[in-house]
């Protein structure tokens, strides 16, 4: 696998920002209820991370270490203020309901946490394709979080009916949980359980391990 | 008057925790919740932090970039709402700057104990997102500060609460691909779930 190949493609499944590195996950929770405005912010996200890799990599060496964070944090605000002026100009209405998530993109510790760890040290075509995979990893999570929480929750998919509910003369009865922001965390948890049964090196190690209670040792007269 | 400010004060710790009804500060929350004592000091310095710099950005929003509020230097049509955010960012960034300054300097134990936690939140969303449901809710200067108490002790009571089950939970048999992050995103979940009974209530 090529260098960029790899940069692109990790974070994805392997180095997944929300699942892996623990960054970014209060927009994931709340905008998720259904699936258009999680797309929105997800193409907002990445492209403010894509961006800010980009200029933060490209200035990396002319930032005094002991300002990087103000710069830093200055840059990404001003990107997302582009964002958000974009966002209002060609969907008033929903940048109207996911309007402080975007805002608070500028807080998202992905965008930080990239811009400190990967971009403050490689060139500007690797921490651009870095923040893309990142994106991608955080869209992955966010568009299976909101498919599920939309389609179970209210029987629909981008507005569109798929269950006809019960209120509507079919036969589906939704699933009033899903509709709450708090069955997000329960799904995610549930990813990240898939994700580890199939990535096995992500398990982490316990810190305290359960002594088995097994019948042959104590019989023995031995204790684990 | 003075029920009115409790209101608002039960409010924000209860009824729309920050944490918990608003998912801010989550990142901080999920990864510095393993043991009580550090989750203590991390919701002493969000308490610190919200009920200085929700005033300050009231305050500047008041009188600088409120539609109309440049009136008294003369300029009745402006409009600085857009760059609100990079404002309030910047006077948080600032304040838990002189903030650390500070404590180094007259109290050296608080400083100690807060001292490594202060920089991790200048990207705390919680904090950003205090400040930005108080322009959403044209709170008043008085109402700000009020608000940013509440909200601040609403994000402490709630890490403390998941440090305290997160420090059970390690003796607990959990399945291998749950362990950790896993089973503490289900543990929120049910948390958050909890919560909610506190919806309504009213004083």
């Amino acid at each position: 696998m090529s260098k960029a190949r790899e940069v692109l493609l990790n974070p994805i499944f392997n180095d997944n920002p929300i699942a892996l590195q623990i960054l970014g996950i209060c927009s994931a929770l709340a905008v998720t209820t259904n699936l258009y405005p999680t797309l929105l912010m997800c193409l907002a996200l990445t492209s403010v991370l894509c961006l800010s890799n980009l200029f933060v990599s490209i200035i990396r060496n002319h930032i005094p270490t002991n300002v990087r964070m103000i710069v830093q944090i200055t840059l990404i605000a001003s990107l997302v203020v582009l964002v958000d002026e974009v966002l209002k100009a060609y969907d008033y209405e929903t940048s109207k309901t996911i309007g402080v998530f975007v805002a608070l993109i500028v807080t998202n510790c992905i965008v930080m946490g990239r811009a400190e760890a990967y971009a403050m040290q490689n060139g500007p075509w690797l921490s651009f394709l870095d923040g893309l995979g990142n994106g991608l990893g955080y869209s992955l999570i966010l568009i299976i979080v909101a498919t599920i929480r939309e389609l179970f929750g209210s029987g629909t998919l981008f507005g569109y009916e798929i269950l006809i509910l019960t209120q509507n003369g079919g036969w589906y009865l939704g699933n009033n949980y899903m509709v709450l922001s708090s069955s997000s965390f329960i799904l995610i948890g549930l990813f990240i359980w898939f994700l580890r049964s199939w990535k096995v090196e992500q398990i982490e190690e316990p810190e305290f391990q359960v002594a088995r209670n097994n019948l042959e040792t104590k019989e023995a007269g031995t204790r684990v | 008057m003075f029920e009115y400010y409790l209101n608002l004060f039960i409010t924000a710790v209860f009824v729309e925790n920050i944490a918990l009804a608003y998912f801010l500060g989550m990142c901080t929350f999920l990864a510095i919740s393993k043991n009580v004592k550090a989750a203590g000091g991390l919701g002493m310095a969000v308490i610190a932090v919200l009920t200085i710099t929700v005033p300050i950005n009231n305050f500047i929003y008041m009188n600088f970039l409120k539609p109309g509020a440049l009136a008294w230097m003369g300029i009745p049509n402006s409009d600085l709402e857009f760059v609100g955010l990079i404002t309030y960012i910047g006077i948080i960034a600032a304040v838990i700057q002189i903030l650390e300054m500070l404590l180094d300097k007259y109290v050296p134990a608080l400083y100690n104990a807060l001292g490594s936690f202060l920089p991790l939140i200048t990207v705390n969303c919680a904090i950003l997102g205090a400040s930005l449901f108080m322009v959403e809710r044209s709170y008043t200067f008085t109402e700000s500060i009020v608000y940013g108490f509440g909200a601040g002790a609403g994000w402490a009571l709630a890490i403390l609460a998941l440090a305290g089950v997160r420090e059970r939970l390690k003796y607990a048999d959990i399945p291998e691909g749950l362990q950790g992050l896993g089973i503490t995103f289900i543990t929120v979940g049910l948390m958050c779930f909890a919560f909610m009974s506190f919806g309504g209530i009213i004083l």
